[in-house]
């Protein structure tokens, strides 16, 4: 069972998460959507095209043209009035309950607390791939935007004709339709009571422009922000049910071991305790937690395993294992980027400078580990669980069990995080496999040790940068070849006439999947830092020899906010200081990072001291939530920038708990100042991901500035070179 | 075997049938209900199931249920009084200093402890005490921020 999904599990990420699922859509036909909600104004939101068009999703699925006409989302306003969203989306701490209740409330000229959202429960809310790639501001945003203003315009319809009057005298304000000329107002309750209302909308009604926003673009508080500061909030491990068993797994040795033997006789002799055995899987049931891991323990297994790679030759590995290079996402086989000739650039340039960087591979550590609760009625399966993929993890356990995926419910209650590390559904299959053999509800909790081992990674990967820039600072060749990271963010925004950019696959020793920003961060790595080599190569200042070779009006432009916040070039750091400077583009946003670190005389460590980051999103629907997101992408990448890296050897991990594995404390964390760029007159882009990028190359740039020794290894554990250099 | 303990918890008084080696943690959520304190890692390491014992802002993951009957045992489900916020909740919510919202609990009852002892204290006071609480969604300046907000409440 485990093994399908692994193999499921595409060993590119990019490719991965875009492949995430069957594309569904509902029979409008068939459902009866007023069954679901009572009567009142549905309004169904048909997409026609534009969600393929602007995700480039039909071609990189493979499957050509536009995608087929679906359900987008639903708005239902009830008969007493009260608006309910439907979504697929899922909330894991990036604050989109909040940020799409906005945008509702802004179209109907509601309050913000007036909208309810009912999110990723497979049974009422309309197909959705997932909840990952920055999507949801980009795509889900514009989509409820457009269902909420027609909903109004209905709105507005039905009192024109309760009032006998033209539409276009009425206006909406407080939930109500309201006629200035007669002082008389329409609630929007009595409006739709008794009405039946279906709406099916194209992509092409008229929003309210951000310019004329007034509760979207404004700072909101977290609408669940009291039922968390209460503990009353219930994430999926707080789920209980009647009859609640509590279950737990036998787990391999290793990785890839195959299971010789098991003796199970003792556990099956206890009391209230269900054993299960099915094929490798071997799962136990009781009534507390407590018990069903001494029912586990007491069960003898015997593993057969196989030598296996460690992370001391990782790199090594990867690079030797290469196979037929791919191109990124959109085609394949063919370079991500081939102009001009790199044999010529390199001729043309003053300075030639060949690198090498890596990065480690890191866990994601969502704090609440993965978790579910599940229960089979008459042949439905029931699962409350984390996960940015509802639908698929619905199509995984349809999968599993051979059923129908109408008979799968999956409900995904607002999570403990994800970061890109909850794509997929094992707890769920898990706890769904011993529910139906217990015949009881059963909740399967991983603890943090499993987490660590049986979750994915992000890939760990080597970039080789071949590069030649002239005197006067003009680069003129850029070749770059990432082995295993990925093709996130792989593009370079510099202007340089000979380019090879190209992503190698590989045999890799871990399981890998997403992870926030996915390889934008290791690309970004490598290219921020190779520019900041080129720039000392050239006795040149980082920030002008960036502006040097950049177009980009968007970059320059977050470049320019996040120096003059910092106050870039203006002064000179202290002894044992350094500043550094980074920045890029992915998902639609660009950001540009400014780090002063500190490098402690005695013990070498660094430290970073404050940051300034400047982010580009478009038009910003939550001020304050999207400062929360890219300080939070800044105190996340500290991990992977300066100490996160899994240790493994033979199938085992050696650091794989919290006591062996630093992630980033209160006190790791530096001064975090954020300069947004609202741009009203643009697309709106998500924010969760991209502004991680920005961090580990302005530390290691910084930590160059203060040190003169060059981080090209993510994490940047410099400190034996830093007191070496220090000496000589 | 399974014996009948009295605990002490939010100022009620609560009969539980369990091993006394079991941790504080699992009887709090899965015996009694109340699933406000998480888990997060199970050796103490990420704070997201502190509670107070004593007034002493304590790891329950680590605590055995045994350790602490005729103790006086907080839980984040016992700070608000009759409807009214704790100052420290209170702060967190105008502070946005949460984004997934797990660690907040633990978060929470760590900075009361603190507050309880120390009703002004420095940023880095603030920082050491609450080392031991992770928030992986990296909050980590915003819940000083509160913390500060709180001692001013």
């Amino acid at each position: 069972m485990t093994d399908e999904i692994i193999e499921e599990l595409e060993l590119e990420p990019e490719r991965y998460e875009l492949h995430a699922g069957p594309l569904l859509h509902f029979d409008l036909d068939r459902r009866d959507f007023f069954k679901v909600t009572g009567g009142g104004i549905f309004v169904l939101l048909a997409l026609k095209g534009s969600l393929a068009q602007e995700s480039g999703g039909g071609q990189r699925r493979g499957q050509g043209g536009a995608m087929p006409k679906e359900i987008g989302a639903w708005i239902h306003v009830a008969e007493d009035g009260s608006v309910t969203v439907y979504t697929g989306k899922v909330e894991v701490g990036q604050n989109i309950r909040t940020s799409l209740s906005q945008v509702v409330a802004e179209e109907l000229r509601i309050p913000l607390t007036s909208v309810k959202m009912v999110m990723g429960d497979t049974d009422i809310v309309p197909y959705d791939a997932g909840t990952f790639g920055s999507l949801t501001t980009r795509m889900m945003s514009p989509q409820l935007r457009k269902a909420g203003a027609a909903a109004r315009e209905a709105l507005i319809d039905l009192a024109a004709e309760a009032a006998k009057v033209d539409r276009k005298e009425l206006t909406v304000a407080g939930g109500k339709v309201i006629h200035a000329a007669s002082k008389r107002s329409f609630e929007f309750g009595k409006l739709t009571h008794g009405q039946r209302v279906a709406r099916v909308i194209s992509d092409d009604v008229g929003v309210t422009p951000p310019g004329e926003w007034k509760i979207a673009g404004k700072s909101a508080q977290k609408v669940d922000a009291r039922a968390i500061v209460t503990g009353k909030h219930e994430y999926s491990s707080d789920i209980k049910r009647p009859g609640l068993l509590h279950a737990k797994v036998l787990r391999p040795s290793a990785y890839g071991a195959t299971l010789v033997s098991a003796d199970s006789r003792e556990a099956e002799k206890l009391p209230n305790v269900t054993v299960v055995k099915d094929g490798e899987f071997i799962g136990v049931a009781a009534k507390s937690e407590s018990a069903a891991a001494k029912a586990r323990e007491s069960i003898r297994a015997e593993w057969k395993t196989a030598p296996q790679p460690s992370s001391r030759e990782l790199f090594d590995y990867l690079r030797t294992n290469a196979g037929q290079s791919q191109g990124g996402g959109r085609g394949g086989g063919r370079p991500e980027a081939a102009t001009g000739s790199i044999e010529k650039g390199l001729a043309e340039g003053d300075h030639k400078l060949q690198q090498t960087y890596t990065v480690a591979y890191i866990a994601h550590i969502p704090l609440e580990p993965r978790a579910a609760v599940a229960e089979w009625n008459d042949g439905k399966l029931t699962v409350w669980t984390g996960t940015q993929r509802p639908f698929g993890v619905r199509s995984e356990l349809a999968q599993a069990f051979h059923i129908p995926e109408e008979k799968v419910r999956v409900l995904v209650p607002d999570t403990g995080s994800g970061y890109g590390g909850k794509h997929t559904g094992e707890a769920a299959i898990e706890a769904a496999r011993i529910a139906k053999a217990a015949g009881k509800p059963v909740k399967l909790v991983w603890t943090r040790e499993e987490e660590f081992n049986w979750a994915y990674f992000r890939p760990a990967g080597v970039i080789d940068v071949n590069s030649a820039v002239t005197r006067d600072g003009k680069i003129t060749a850029w070749e770059f070849h990432n082995y295993n990271s990925g093709q996130a963010g792989i593009r370079t925004l510099y202007e340089v006439p000979n380019q090879l950019i190209q992503f190698h696959s590989t045999k890799t020793p871990l399981r890998q999947g997403s992870y926030r920003a996915l390889a934008a961060t290791a690309n970004h790595f490598a290219r921020e830092t190779h520019m900041d080599e080129l720039a000392h190569a050239v006795k040149m200042d980082p920030l002008e020899f960036r502006l040097k070779n950049l177009k980009d009006d968007r970059l320059r432009a977050v470049f320019e906010a996040a120096a003059a916040k910092f106050g870039w070039g203006k002064t000179k750091p202290a002894p044992g200081r350094g500043f550094g400077i980074a920045g890029g583009f992915e998902k639609g946003g660009y950001v540009a990072m400014c780090a002063e670190v500190s490098v402690d005389r005695t013990s070498s460590a660094v430290k970073i001291e404050r940051v300034v980051a400047s982010f580009d999103c478009g038009p910003v629907v939550n001020p304050d939530q999207l400062r929360n997101q890219i300080e939070g992408s800044v105190v996340m990448g500290i991990g992977g920038a300066l100490f996160e890296a899994i240790e493994f050897e033979d199938g085992k991990l050696l650091n794989g708990r919290l006591s062996s594995y630093r992630v980033p404390r209160f006190s790791d964390a530096p001064s975090i100042d954020v300069v947004l760029v609202d741009r009203k007159d643009l697309p709106t882009a998500g924010a969760g991901e991209t502004p991680i990028v920005g961090l580990a190359p302005a530390v290691g740039n910084a930590i160059f500035n203060a040190t003169g020794i060059r981080a090209r290894s993510l994490p940047m554990r410099l400190e034996k070179q830093i007191a070496q250099g220090a000496k000589g | 075997m399974a014996n009948a303990i009295e605990l002490n918890i939010n100022s009620t008084r609560h009969r539980v049938d369990v091993e006394s080696d079991r941790s504080l943690l699992s009887v709090l959520r899965d015996d009694l209900d109340l699933t406000g304190s998480k888990y997060g890692c199970g050796e103490g390491q990420c704070g997201a199931c502190t509670v107070l014992i004593d007034g002493k802002a304590t790891r329950s993951c680590i605590t055995t249920v045994g350790s602490v009957v005729g103790k006086r045992i907080t839980t984040i489900e016992g700070l608000e009084q009759h409807g009214r916020l704790h100052p420290v909740q209170q702060a967190f919510i105008e502070a946005d200093a949460m984004q997934c919202g797990y660690c907040t609990a633990g978060m929470i009852m760590s900075a009361a402890a603190l507050l309880a002892g120390n009703s002004n204290p420095s940023n880095d006071e603030i920082i050491k005490n609450m080392e031991g609480n992770v928030c992986r969604c990296g909050t980590y300046q915003r819940i000083v921020a509160a913390i500060h907000k709180a001692a001013k409440a």
